[in-house]
């Protein structure tokens, strides 16, 4: 069997697992996990062009917020242009929306690239962290993006065929897995073939990579568009979990918070963008729990920041302890060890 | 099979069946009443409590809340007490979505109520909608809420902006035939209600000029440099309590003191006074006209007795426009599930609501029914005179684009303000 189709098979059997795992969550989980699973699938770029090629993106929210617009877009456009009939199903709608994400997010994903392929460590990071911080003046300016209130996207409700045994948070959250396990499948055979042979090798020496016949800055520049692909991916499944597209979802905190789970999760790993995905959703929502049996005043006080400083402990514990990230731990448990994987290089930011 | 593929076979099969084990599930269950039972009845709100609104407005739940708690002490209503959970959004769209996915999914709450904002309010209209959840007192005067058709669970409560906006002008236009109007607005279904409602009565040559803010960016000179550019002599706001503030401090370095008309959203005194300061707030505010609808006169019934519940309730918080529009939104609430019966659902809050048997608390009856989702048709003018606001005297209902004034008929508080007992 190729690696690729092996690498499909198993996409395959996590996302029916995923979709299986999804009746034993009640709604508010069900979408907690479509949010989750947006995240996944922007971190899973971010973690594949950070571990891979050392490119640092602070920007990652607004190439989400590309895809959310894309999509907000190119589905509101279906839907209006169909006749009633066909966009009653919503599945063109749907499938417009994913290519609008896909087309927006690429587009900006390949200029950011250009620019990215130029630039080094710090610099790249300045670039992309002031564009997180013009998207707010950015959407008063851009009439298509309808300033700070945001898009609202098409609300595409449970099939009648499923309506009996499935409520739209769980159908969202299918939704949600699908386009996550469609967006990082690709990012996983590229890190596993000969892209990814290419992108550790400009990592580890751009000179050396040179001699070699690679060119590192179009490896850097595909790189970043992949990246930026899976991320507008992301920010779509996010649009169709809540039906909205706004600056204010995309700031400057949420950005990092993606920095953060790829950290996290172990720079590269797949399987760690995973679990740092989870956990910026999760964390949040058990702080609320926490502050919610404080006394009102208190608990509110400390609701909006104790996430944030929590966050903070989390990376410096986790970089502490296990510096390759949660992905690190797998190693540990009795499993049969992986042989196939190359192994990652040590050094994982531009010189 | 290779060791990757076995451990992932391995994985579903584990937890296919550990899946198969749980009870807690997304299937749809229509047994029971969400957020009823014997003796008590669940409500949940999203409002800004952190973030730039939160100054603005984070009072209005709390003296909800605090209405509530006098109910409750009274017996509650039919002898169910309201318990009434608050979520900050932090006037983010994107947290509205999680915490009224949290208030619905996981707190079982029976009706959202007065849910703030039009940016985030707007994002969830949707989900409560196919969620079929009642969806009562929005707080923002967008006409979004009113759509019966659309959305047959959602009902605004403020006079909506397009009213807001005609009746202001056509009090400057009275006032004063050959003053310059101008309009200052949010840059959303706020500040473009506002507009449309100035332009129904001067026309569009009649606006000299209409500038727009945004929240995202605080600095409004340019604006306002621009209106007094232009000579504007009424200035007519569609904004945010903060941005009243800041537009009328603005003014002010720029030593100029223009006539203001603002949107009741954004003219509550007491609140303006805490942002510009005791020293100079009242003097710069003095003369300042607004529209109201909810009974704040000094002195009045109404005011004498959430002016005891928020002593009593509140910590005795300072008593604003807010406290009133938060204690006459839980009073509607307290109304409207008395009249759902003795074991209420929520087709039948619905249907009480649609009867147009609510009365309110407002200066003018509720205009609710099966065809009009919109609380208030009539806006009362109000002035700041000697550091006091109130009624001026003035009432317009707004039907079809005509403006006509009207008697006030405010409501007297029955029963000590608890419906149902």
């Amino acid at each position: 069997m190729s690696p690729t189709a092996k690498t499909t098979l198993r996409a395959l059997a996590l996302t029916l697992l995923a979709i299986a795992a999804t009746f034993g969550l009640d709604p508010f989980r069900n979408y907690q996990l479509a949010v989750a699973a947006g995240c996944f699938a922007a971190v899973a770029g971010l973690t594949v062009l950070v571990g891979l090629t050392g490119q640092l993106s602070l920007g990652h929210a607004v190439l989400m917020a590309a895809g959310g617009y894309g999509y907000a877009i190119a589905a509101t456009a279906a839907a209006e242009a169909l006749p009633e009939s066909l966009a009653e199903s919503g599945v063109i709608p749907l499938l417009a929306g994913l290519a609008g994400a896909a087309l927006a997010a690429g587009v900006l994903g390949l200029l950011l690239g250009l620019a990215a392929a130029r630039l080094r460590g710090p610099y790249l990071a300045g670039l992309t962290l002031a564009l997180v911080i013009a998207l707010p003046s950015a959407a008063n300016v851009i009439p298509a993006l309808s300033g700070h209130q945001g898009r609202s996207a098409p609300f595409f409700g449970v099939p009648d065929a499923l309506s009996a045994l499935i409520v739209v948070e769980q159908w969202h959250a299918w939704l949600a897995i699908v386009v996550a396990a469609v967006a990082v499948t690709p990012l996983v055979v590229l890190r596993g073939g000969r892209a990814g042979l290419r992108m550790r090798s400009v990592l580890g020496d751009e000179t050396a990579a040179r001699l070699a016949g690679v060119d590192p800055r179009r490896v850097k520049t595909g790189a970043f568009t992949a990246s930026a692909l899976s991320a507008g991916l992301g920010g779509a499944v996010l649009a169709i979990a809540t039906q909205s597209v706004s600056p204010g979802a995309y700031g400057l905190g949420f950005s990092l918070l993606l920095v953060v789970a790829a950290v996290v999760g172990g720079l590269g790993s797949i399987g760690g963008a995973a679990a740092g995905s989870a956990l910026v959703v999760v964390l949040p929502w058990l702080v609320d729990q926490l502050t919610s049996a404080l006394p009102a005043g208190f608990g509110q006080r400390l609701n909006g920041t104790l996430a944030v400083l929590l966050f903070g402990v989390v990376v410096i514990a986790v970089t502490a302890a296990w510096p390759g990230g949660l992905a690190h731990l797998r190693h540990r448990l009795p499993w049969p060890a992986r042989t196939a994987e190359p192994p990652v290089p040590v050094q994982n930011t531009e010189r | 099979m290779h060791a990757p593929l076995k451990r992932t076979a391995l994985l579903a099969v584990t937890g296919a069946l550990a899946v198969s084990g749980l009870t807690a599930c997304s299937t749809p269950d229509d047994a029971e009443v969400p957020g009823v039972t014997k003796d008590k009845v669940t409500i949940g709100s999203h409002q800004p409590l952190t973030g730039p609104a939160a100054a603005g407005y984070a009072s209005i739940s709390a003296a909800t809340n605090a209405y509530f708690q006098y109910v409750n002490d009274n017996g509650g209503v039919k002898g169910r007490k309201i318990e009434y959970i608050v979520k900050d959004d932090g006037y983010n769209p994107a947290n509205t979505q999680t915490v009224v996915r949290q208030l619905v999914g996981e707190d079982k709450v029976f009706a959202i109520v007065n849910g703030l904002g039009t940016p985030t309010h707007s994002t969830v209209l949707d989900y409560l909608s196919q969620q079929n959840v009642p969806d009562l007192f929005v707080a923002s005067g967008s006409l979004t809420w009113n759509q019966p058709d659309k959305y047959p669970n959602t009902f605004g409560f403020n006079a909506d902006y397009v009213t807001e906006g005609a009746a202001l002008a056509k009090y400057a236009v009275e006032k004063n035939p050959e003053a310059k109007v101008c309009v200052f607005g949010q840059d959303d279904d706020f500040g473009e209600g506002i507009l449309s409602g100035v332009e129904s009565v001067v026309g569009a040559e009649g606006v000299t000029s209409a500038q727009t803010y945004s929240t995202s960016s605080e600095d409004v000179t340019a604006q306002i440099g621009a209106m007094k550019e232009a000579g504007c002599e009424v200035n007519i706001l569609g904004t945010i309590n903060g941005f009243t503030a800041r537009a009328i401090g603005t003014a002010a370095q720029l030593e100029w003191f223009p006539r203001w008309h603002v949107s009741s959203s954004g003219g509550d005194y007491p609140t303006l006074v805490g942002y510009l300061g005791e020293e100079v707030g009242p003097a710069l505010l003095e003369g300042m006209v607004s529209a109201n609808y909810l009974p704040f006169s000094p002195g009045g019934e109404w005011v004498t007795l959430f002016t005891e519940i928020n002593t009593k309730y509140n910590g005795g918080a300072p008593f604003t426009g807010n406290t009133v529009y938060g204690m006459s939104v839980g009073y509607l609430f307290a109304e409207a599930l008395a009249a759902a019966g003795q074991d209420p659902t929520r087709e039948s809050l619905i249907a009480a609501l649609e009867s147009g048997s609510l009365v309110g608390n407002g200066i003018v009856p509720l205009s609710y029914s099966a065809t009009d989702h919109s609380a208030f048709r009539s806006v009362g003018i109000t002035l700041v005179g000697k550091g006091v606001q109130d009624y001026e005297g003035t009432t317009y209902s707004v039907a079809d684009g005509a403006v006509t004034p009207v008697e006030a008929k405010p409501a007297p508080p029955v029963n000590g303000g608890i419906p149902g007992k």
